[in-house]
């Protein structure tokens, strides 16, 4: 059976009208004779969306196992054609790089080294920090322009930066996080 | 963006003002193909560029003259009868009549109407001056409806005052402010105005080289105007394209990770103006547009944080935390009041303000005096190792820094949207290795922490947080991204029942269309522009609807089966005004939506609907000829579109210099925006040099390369990019470098007021000097990417730039600020 490039990622599934929804992996058995001299052979594929500039190229993610082995454009991005640009080319850098950091860090007070900390041990130390600070430094009432005391609930103690570069959900958890702890200075790059 | 890049292609002239090639280079593709179909391609920008190379006119202009230019451009458009009459007469506010005591900068030398001095002190000790907007309204008839002059012609109608306004905006003008030619300024004005008319249209894309001003956001209104005056906004080729840098900036914006507002455009509560939610909606609930519907939305979204909140707590809206003042919060007061003191602690989450911010030694000074630092991110930034930078002492630094390594988008589930308002979902490829989590498991694993801390609390003040949603599936450990994605969307709280009696939703079950949220708590939706990106059969089935991947095709070329844009799925927005006053497309060549008179109604009995190439950006029901049918900008409450739109720095835009000029301001003698923020911080962390200084002779502005994102940490990590593009650089002209007598390759010193950097000089013919008011002025350009981190490391940009802010959005102006520049590492 001889298949062209595309052909294989129809068959595969990945493309077309009606591509399944939700966060399915697409198994590529079915290709596989065809696929002998490719390196994503029995690979599975995922739709990625780019996480560079705000263009929105959408990705096939080819992974084995918990690695991802190979990102390229998907050809039926009506806006992309497939197309990435450097920067989107060189995605797989973000997972596979020697330079990323797996541990949890704290770095104490004046110190000049950071220590690997458990993550749970950092999520107590963290929620700690917050629990004091809203403690100390919350305003619960003040007095407006008028000279009437309002509850303002407020707590500028705390300020929160980022990001443009998590998802619309985690965006979304974080603002209702923020505010509902009362916090004031909410920020992400969109303001700079 | 208004429009979408598919669309570009049908534009007729497209203006591209950013370097659109190299910082959005997929997306070029339809500025390509819009040439390859015949179109002209403009290119403004005071460097040549990759965009400038592809296109038809080079237009060189200095930094910081943008509103200059586009007036420049309204006043040719209105001098030469270029402007599309039947538009801006009935779907602009052109023909309003203002009220008569109003005046223009054109008779106040520089100033609007209404300028009071403040006196220093107060919250807001910086602007000792702001504008009273008394006079800046419509003058209205006996029902209160705006008094209209059809013809144009009333002295106070919006149009004659624009172009009284801009008169002063001369071609010659053009070439000695902005420092464009004069024939070339009228070559390209010509070129752009054609695309004015039922036949034509033109679009103009731009970046942050029209925001990062301190007037910024009049820079923005000039071009908006400038589309408007030549009806370009709606219909097909036409429209304006924001191009934004992140993946999710758009989408980090419509979910309001900002100060100012509630997630899907609603202001955020002021302590003096909003005390309760009663006051709130009926302050900010207009009285026509869509934004009638505002009490449906917040209290929609109150239901989605507070599930349990009721009509009799007012739905939790005593819980949100009320704004001192309009004048606080922002990116620049956070970096200001964390160097004072004000801040203890503080989470950058995918944000490096260390190199990517204004004033960044400002912002790593202040981080300094915090109690602690969180930082997650895919690599260890320059934030998270403030303490390590050049300069720094680690022991006398007693902040405490917790770094929690982060997942990018392929090791997670989650939706991004990108520039043109499409939501597009990504799935988890692999688990992320060792600690490293999403950001969603970081913050839900903090809210459940503290949730517990706070349980048992009998304080007020607590009960909001604690009335909080944080169930998101069975997982503690990895929250099921799609039940948040269905909660932005939103959903029934309670079985909902239509006017005949008939069940509309079960209860939870996800909503369709924002046309369906109810302010009486029975519907919840944190987002109600989202609402629609995921819909729910009875079945409880989900379809996520930013993972539908259906391509284009001849029926459909902007592929509405792909992704889900907000809103509703439209993908140009205001495309009622694609037809004319009877809903009939301007033109054949121009088509997108119009009136069918035939079509089915909405009843059985009626008929009439809008169809066409997009969802319509209208009531689909509203006949041409019905009352405010022929009204296309539904968002605003007089349904029209603004030349005259009051902004805290007036109505129109009006040119002032950047607060570092190189020059007076040859339009007036007011020099710089008159209201504009300037902070003064302790210990000359943000000095400036005034106009003309000698000292700082040199106009700079700071830019992107293909290779390289923002403030490197998803670039100057990897391998790959980072050995494309591996050195810090300035781009000098031959002449200035020949004056400097510094040669290419050469290491240079760029130095501010604020601070230096250390560069190689990139001597190129891609800057030339501009000839400003008959007087040779350098620019040199350089790129902001690079820090003491990562695999490629450079001197910081932003350590140059300095802590001054737009006075309606507090954006700093790091497109044009002044410099020196000095041969060797000095």
């Amino acid at each position: 059976m001889s298949l062209s490039r595309r052909d294989f990622l129809k068959y595969a599934g990945t493309t077309g009208a009606g591509v399944a929804v939700g966060t399915a992996s697409l198994d590529l058995k079915p290709v596989q004779a065809a696929a002998t001299d490719l390196k994503i052979k029995e690979a599975k594929v995922h739709s990625g969306v780019c996480p560079y500039c705000a263009v929105g190229c959408i990705q096939l993610v080819y992974s084995k196992g918990d690695k991802i082995i190979d990102i390229e454009g998907h050809p039926d991005t009506p806006h992309t054609l497939g197309r990435l640009c450097p920067k989107g080319a060189a995605t797989i850098q973000l997972s596979n790089n020697p330079l990323r950091p797996t541990k949890a860090m704290y770095r104490a007070p004046g110190s000049d080294k950071w220590e690997e900390k458990p993550l749970d041990w950092m999520y107590d130390q963290i929620a700690k920090r917050y629990y004091d600070a809203r403690e100390k430094y919350f305003i619960e009432k003040e007095k407006g322009k008028d000279g009437k005391e309002v509850t303002v609930n407020r707590l500028e103690a705390i300020a929160s930066l980022g990001s443009a570069c998590i998802d619309n959900e985690e965006c979304y958890l974080l603002t209702k996080l923020n505010r509902t702890l009362g916090i004031v200075y909410h920020e992400h790059q969109a303001r700079i | 963006m208004t429009t979408n890049l598919i669309d570009l292609q049908n534009s007729d002239v497209v203006m591209v003002t950013s370097n659109m090639a190299e910082n959005h280079p997929v997306g070029f593709q339809w500025v390509m193909k819009a040439k390859e179909r015949g179109a002209k391609i403009i290119h403004v920008d005071p460097r040549f560029t990759r965009t400038s190379a592809v296109a038809d006119l080079h237009v060189p202009l200095r930094s910081g003259t943008n509103v200059a230019f586009f007036g420049g451009l309204i006043s040719y458009a209105i001098q030469h009868n270029l402007y599309f009459k039947d538009y801006i007469t009935h779907y602009t506010n052109a023909a309003y009549l203002i009220d008569p005591a109003f005046k223009t900068p054109t008779d106040l030398g520089g100033l609007f109407t209404g300028l009071e001095q403040t006196g220093k002190g107060g919250n807001d000790p910086h602007v000792a001056q702001r504008y009273d907007r008394g006079t800046w309204k419509y003058q209205l008839d006996a029902e209160g409806n705006p008094k209209r002059d059809l013809t144009l012609k009333e002295p106070h109608s919006v149009f004659q005052l624009l172009k009284r306004h801009y008169s002063r905006y001369t071609p010659e003008m053009m070439e000695r402010v902005c420092g464009i030619p004069r024939a070339k300024f009228e070559e390209m004005a010509k070129l752009f105005c054609g695309t004015s008319g039922p036949d034509k249209t033109g679009t103009v894309t731009y970046a942050l080289n029209l925001t990062q001003h301190t007037n910024g956001v009049q820079n923005i209104r000039a071009m908006c105007m400038l589309q408007l005056l030549l009806g370009n906004i709606g219909r097909p080729g036409g429209g304006v394209a924001a191009l934004r840098g992140h993946a999710n900036v758009q989408g980090a914006t419509d979910l309001m990770v900002l100060y100012h507002n509630l997630p899907g455009y609603m202001v955020w509560p002021l302590r003096d103006a909003h005390p309760d939610l009663a006051t709130y909606l009926e302050k900010e609930t207009p009285k026509g547009g869509y934004w009638v519907n505002k009490p449906k939305f917040l209290v929609s979204l109150l239901k989605a944080w507070f599930p349990d909140a009721t009509k009799q707590n007012d739905f939790g809206y005593d819980w949100l935390p009320k704004r001192a003042s309009t004048d606080a919060y922002s990116h620049q007061h956070i970096f200001v009041d964390m160097y004072k003191g004000v801040i203890k602690g503080f989470l950058a989450d995918g944000q490096n303000p260390a190199v990517g911010g204004p004033n960044a030694k400002l912002a790593r000074a202040a981080m300094g005096k915090l109690d602690w630092l969180i930082v997650k991110d895919i690599f260890v930034t320059e934030t998270a190792e403030f303490w390590k930078a050049p300069g720094a002492t680690a022991k006398d630094i007693k902040t405490e820094v917790f770094f929690l390594p982060a997942a990018p988008a392929a090791e997670k589930d989650g939706s991004l949207t990108n520039t043109m308002r499409l939501i597009q979902w990504h799935e988890k490829a692999v688990n992320p290795p060792g600690d490293v989590t999403s950001d969603a498991e970081f913050f839900v694993s903090l809210a459940r922490r503290l949730q517990k801390l706070y349980t048992g609390s009998k304080k007020q003040r607590d009960q909001g947080f604690l009335a909080t949603r944080w169930d998101y599936g069975d997982n503690p450990k990895e929250p099921n991204m799609e039940l948040v994605l269905k909660e932005m969307n939103g959903y029934a709280v309670e079985e909902i029942k239509d006017k005949d009696g008939k069940v509309q939703y079960k209860k939870g079950q996800a909503l369709s269309t924002f046309g369906h949220l109810r302010d009486d708590g029975t519907t919840a939706s944190g987002c109600w522009i989202y609402t629609g990106v995921t819909v729910e059969g009875p079945d409880g089935k989900l379809v996520n609807k930013a993972n539908l991947r259906k391509p284009a095709d001849d029926k459909d070329y902007l592929a509405h089966g792909w992704g889900f844009a907000w809103p509703a799925n439209r993908r140009i927005l205001y495309n009622r005004a694609s037809a004319d006053l009877n809903g009939k497309p301007w033109s054949e060549r121009k088509k997108l939506i119009w009136w069918d008179p035939a079509a089915p109604g909405n009843a059985p009995d009626t008929k009439g609907k809008w169809v066409g190439l997009d969802v319509p950006d209208f009531n689909p029901f509203l006949a041409p000829d019905a009352k405010n049918g022929d009204k296309p900008f539904i968002m605003r409450g007089d349904l029209v579109g603004a030349f005259f739109g009051p902004l805290n720095d007036g109505p129109f835009p009006e040119h002032y210099e950047p607060i570092e000029s190189p020059t007076k301001n040859l339009l007036s003698k007011q020099e710089h925006n008159p209201v504009v923020k300037v902070w003064s911080v302790p210990d000359q962390k943000n000095e400036l040099a005034p106009a003309g200084s000698a000292d700082y002779p040199y106009v700079v502005t700071t830019y992107r390369l293909t290779e390289h994102h923002l403030s490197g940490v998803m670039s100057r990590y990897l391998p790959m990019l980072a050995e494309l593009f591996h050195s810090h650089f300035a781009e000098i002209s031959n002449e200035l470098a020949a004056e400097l007598g510094i040669k290419n390759g050469e290491r240079v010193t760029v130095v501010t007021p604020r601070g230096k950097v250390h560069v190689t000089a990139m001597v190129t013919s891609r800057l030339k000097p501009f000839m400003i008011d008959g007087k040779k002025t350098h620019q040199i350009g350089i790129p902001w990417h690079w820090g003491y981190n990562g695999i490629s490391k450079g001197d910081i940009t932003n350590d140059l730039s300095a802590t001054v802010g737009d006075p309606t959005v507090y954006i700093q102006e790091t497109k044009a600020f002044l410099c020196n520049v000095k041969k060797g590492e000095v």
